[in-house]
């Protein structure tokens, strides 16, 4: 079975994010970037599958941020191939812009199941993964956490998640495109002494296609971070003094029988 | 209908109408007010009649019965709710960002070429324009967006809206789908409930919940220290439950289970949507993050900007010392 | 008679004797000193001596599957005590995680989140660099961040991770810029670029990291111009004076204590409000039993008028670790999971043992842990824990308030 990863890079949340001069963009220009959470568990899920018996794994990315940092780690992890797919612009790809030249590489891999992670927290206007099953004319569903492969290599039986930790179990003919949630297990820990070695000996296949065509249709105006609006009420002091605090509170509301 | 009217898709969870739709109905009724045009109730069943009660918020009831709706699949939804979209094109389209709606929104949109937005917690019309208020890069950033193009496909977050009054009764059409729903590559097998005989977190009266900043394993156990002294149970944010500290039926968030407990304690959680749409009508909640700016002070009652960690055990005694 | 599955184990042994500057673990004699010395020997399925019967007779399979290699703290007892001076937890230790890794086996879950920060972020704790100098906001004396103004100075002072970023540790922090200044010594502090110098990753068998470590610090240092680096962490102090070297980085660096003590008479004057209070001092790992640093933090404590120093029974290179290096921070869930018992619930309880009113400590994940400890042993109100910079401070009027 050949297994399509796509990896995203995505501006790093651990610094508050800025807008930009024209306010109603993102300033990235000081942001760095890390690649999307569930674009990493789709890829420890595609591993998983290949460990198991079942096929290669290929990822695929655009050239965009730390995407090399991204790509050593995914060969050293164990990908067989990483395609690296050009990207000219100095704007972050959108999920519009981003799916026609993804889409032109998968469609050049023909794989048998192309894995992506369900969202990505920068998209506004768009979803990489249903927008790229379209384009290729794939059967979608996501929210995926977990995926295993039928003996015949035909088919894979996937859990879709639903709310209450109650899940939908789907069997899904290949090929086909999934919206990954979660992995099977977290994405694996691999040392930086392998992604070194990856650095030396990996080759990257660097691929170009056109740009996506047409605008989402969406006009950003404006942009900001939520006002503090009516926020909580903030108990002061060390740690001792805060906890006296909620201690009187929840006995001031009978909440300490 | 009229490219005024507003089309809301009705979800339904083995067998019951999912709380958003009254959600969407009220963000739908909140549109067509103004601008004239209908609230239409998309069901999407393999009989849809015995929901036909619960939607009287809606002008039109659209039921769209088939034995393939039976269960959510994305190819026979899909197919159906284009065909009904294509036929009678609303001004827009109004789904909720659950796991059902995570398919079939950006999936319509796909297949319509239509606008769609993410994230939804306003929508007006100003002008001929929809304008929609979105919440992105979890939660820490807010977009404004203009749509001009019809029909729109919109993903709103639950809780955005509160469930409207009910004007009364509402026309109901049965719909004749002319598309084939079968065959469909994707098949619904089963549902896979969780294992009984852990906790109920949704019938707790006081949950101690924890996040990332819990930092350790080891560290749940202070939680549950802390639960024990004041008579709840331990709950986790996505990520806890990711890394295996605690099983899937203490999840609370959009992808685990809602709560509404008398006290929420919220010890080292960012508070991101998907987590706030778990517990934010719990009835006092008490946030602790080192983060001044973490989404979770937005809806907590108090707050304070401490260590959690350090917290734990000095709230234990605390309590201890106050119960006697 | 070797078998043949203990090639590979063997292999590994032979490789180490080769390049490190410790004598052979082919020397071994099982005499068992070093499993008899280990605060969690009793624990551990592969104690040291167990580990290179294992590797020599049968072969690396189980020891690295085995949980007990995630278990060493890194306290240097079975290293000091090993008759034939073979480097344990230096080399054996960290040569077997690395290769459990290379092989695919998974570090504890939380250990991995520490590489991670600190190969995203420069520190352990995952917070942004641009928030390493926040501890300085509001200072009342001049820090000098010298990737922004470089100059030359007396002392290169490395913060480090914790003393940065966590809010107990960062009241030491600024009791130490205080002091610093009231000396009239010249210092600044790299701010956010400083980076974790990485001791505890190499511990861990990321040598990798590690190395990745070294080769950005080599830069940053090369960029600066003093005359010695000084550390609040022995764990840096470690690394700096006795593995960096190896990679041709070498600088002179002293531990806080050393430094302070070998300016005694300087601070002698300054040091003159009384600390009425019995203390006992808690000898840390890696400057203490690994470098012989026992006299300087004691020298400082007697210092300070009131101050009735009094010692626990196992003192100096009988210490028992408190259980947060080599990764240990990370490892209580892991430890605790094994059957073990975190160390510093062990050691509180000799501190308090002694009568002491407060326990003196000299490494910033030592704060924590005890204080942690004390709670738990319900010590709290009894026994303060508190670094010697902050009773310095104390004495030298240069204090701010911190917990009770």
């Amino acid at each position: 079975m050949n297994i399509a990863v796509i990896l995203r890079q995505v501006p790093d949340l651990i610094e508050p994010l800025e807008v930009d001069a024209s306010g109603a963009a993102l300033d990235l220009s000081a942001a760095t970037f890390v690649v999307n959470e569930t674009d990493d568990h789709a890829l420890e899920q595609a591993l998983l599958l290949k460990e198991s018996g079942r096929g290669t794994v290929t990822v695929v990315a655009l050239d965009f941020g730390e995407v090399d940092n991204t790509l050593y780690t995914a060969a050293a992890k164990g990908a067989d191939r990483i395609v690296k797919v050009a990207w000219e612009q100095t704007q972050a790809p959108s999920p519009h812009a981003a799916a026609a030249p993804l889409a032109e590489a998968l469609r050049t891999l023909a794989p048998d199941l192309v894995l992506v992670g369900v969202q990505a927290h920068d998209e506004l206007d768009g979803v990489l993964a249903p927008l790229l099953a379209t384009r290729l004319g794939l059967p979608y569903v996501g929210v995926i956490r977990g995926v295993k492969a039928a003996a015949d290599g035909r088919t894979v039986v996937v859990c879709k998640e639903f709310p209450g930790a109650v899940m939908a179990r789907l069997t899904v003919r290949l090929p086909a495109v999934l919206g990954i949630l979660g992995a099977d297990q977290p994405p694996r820990y691999v040392p930086v002494s392998r992604i070194r070695a990856a650095m030396k000996s990996t080759r990257f296949e660097e691929v170009s296609h056109a740009a996506g065509l047409g605008p989402s249709g969406i006009a950003v105006t404006r942009m900001a971070p939520p006002p503090a609006g009516a926020r909580a009420e903030m108990l002061t002091g060390s740690e001792a003094e805060v906890a006296q605090r909620i201690t009187e509170l929840l006995a001031e509301k009978g909440l300490l029988k | 209908m009229s490219t005024s009217d507003i089309l809301v898709l009705a979800e339904i969870q083995r067998g019951t109408l999912a709380d958003i739709t009254s959600e969407l109905l009220a963000a739908a009724r909140g549109l067509v007010s103004p601008s004239g045009g209908e609230v239409v109730a998309a069901v999407l069943a393999a009989n849809g009649g015995a929901f036909v009660p619960a939607l009287g918020a809606a002008d039109r009831i659209l039921l769209i019965d088939h034995p393939a709706l039976a269960n959510y699949s994305p190819e026979p939804y899909l197919a159906a709710l284009g065909e009904v979209v294509g036929a009678r094109a609303p001004r827009a389209v109004l789904i909720g960002a659950t796991s059902m709606g995570w398919d079939l929104a950006p999936l319509l949109a796909a297949r319509l070429d239509a606008p769609l937005a993410l994230g939804c917690k306003e929508i007006a019309f100003e002008d001929s324009a929809l304008r929609v208020t979105s919440s992105f890069c979890g939660g820490k950033m807010l977009a404004e967006l203009r749509i001009d193009r019809t029909p729109a496909v919109l993903m709103v977050l639950p809780g955005a809206y509160r469930p409207g009054e009910t004007p009364g009764k509402a026309q109901v059409e049965s719909w004749k789908l002319s598309a084939s729903l079968e065959p469909a590559a994707i098949r619904f097998d089963e549902f896979q409930l969780p294992e009984a005989g852990d906790v109920d977190i949704t019938q707790q009266d006081i949950l101690v919940a924890v996040g990332r900043g819990i930092q350790q394993k080891e560290n749940v156990e202070l939680a549950e220290q802390l639960a024990q002294v004041l008579g709840g149970a331990v709950c986790a944010s996505r990520p806890v439950v990711d890394q295996g500290w605690l099983p899937p039926t203490r999840q609370v968030g959009k992808s685990g289970m809602t709560v509404k407990p008398k006290l929420y304690l919220a010890l080292g959680i960012s508070g991101a949507p998907e987590h706030q749409e778990g517990m934010k009508n719990s009835e006092l909640i008490i946030a602790v993050n080192t983060d001044a700016r973490a989404p979770i002070f937005d809806i907590a009652h108090y707050g304070a900007q401490v260590d959690a960690l350090e917290l734990l055990p000095a709230l234990v005694e605390a309590v201890q010392a106050r119960k006697g | 008679m070797i078998a043949t599955q203990g090639r590979q184990g063997l292999e590994l042994l032979e490789e180490l004797s080769r390049t490190g500057d410790g004598k052979s673990p082919l020397g071994c004699m099982q005499c068992g000193l070093c499993a008899a010395s280990c605060p969690l020997g009793d624990v551990m399925e592969f104690p040291p001596r167990k580990l290179i019967l294992e590797a020599m007779s049968r072969g690396l399979d189980r020891v690295l599957a085995s949980p007990s290699l995630w278990m060493c703290v890194g306290c240097y007892t079975c290293s000091l005590r090993c008759p034939r001076d073979i480097e344990l937890t230096d080399r054996l230790w960290p040569a077997l995680r690395d290769r459990a890794m290379q092989q695919g086996f998974q570090p504890p879950a939380e250990l991995q989140e520490t590489f991670q920060n600190v190969l995203k972020y420069g520190n352990v704790l995952g917070k942004s660099p641009r928030q390493r100098l926040d501890w300085a906001k509001d200072l009342d004396v001049r820090v000098l961040d010298l990737s922004k103004e470089p100059r030359p100075v007396e002392v290169l002072w490395l913060v480090g991770c914790y003393p940065s970023y966590y809010p107990r540790n960062q009241v030491v922090t600024r009791a130490f810029a205080r002091i610093l200044t009231e000396l009239g010594i010249s210092w600044g502090v790299l701010g956010p670029k400083e980076k974790a110098i990485g001791e505890c990753d190499r511990m861990f068998g990321e040598e990798g990291l590690f190395e990745t470590l070294v080769e950005e610090n080599r830069k940053i240092l090369a960029q600066q111009q003093f005359e010695r680096i000084v550390t609040l962490d022995p764990h840096a102090f470690r690394a700096l004076q006795n593995f960096y070297p190896r990679y041709g980085v070498w600088y002179p660096v002293e531990h806080y204590t050393m430094f302070l003590a070998n300016r005694l008479e300087k601070l002698r004057p300054l040091v003159v409000r009384p600390v009425e209070a019995t203390v006992t001092y808690h000898d840390n790992c890696c400057a203490g039993r690994r470098a012989g640093c026992f006299e300087p933090p004691r020298a400082l404590l007697q210092l300070i008028p009131g101050v009735k120093l009094v010692e626990m029974d196992r003192n100096r290179e009988n210490a028992l670790c408190c259980g947060g290096g080599g990764g240990g921070m990370w490892l209580d869930a892991h430890i605790v999971a094994q059957g073990g018992r975190r160390l510093s619930d062990l050691r509180i309880l000799q501190a308090a043992q002694t009568g002491a009113d407060i326990l003196a400590v000299s490494c910033p994940y030592e704060l924590s842990r005890f204080e942690d400890a004390a709670k738990v042993a319900g010590l709290e109100g009894r026994l303060k824990v508190r670094d010697i910079i902050e009773l310095l401070a104390e004495s030298m009027d240069l204090g701010e308030r911190s917990e009770p």
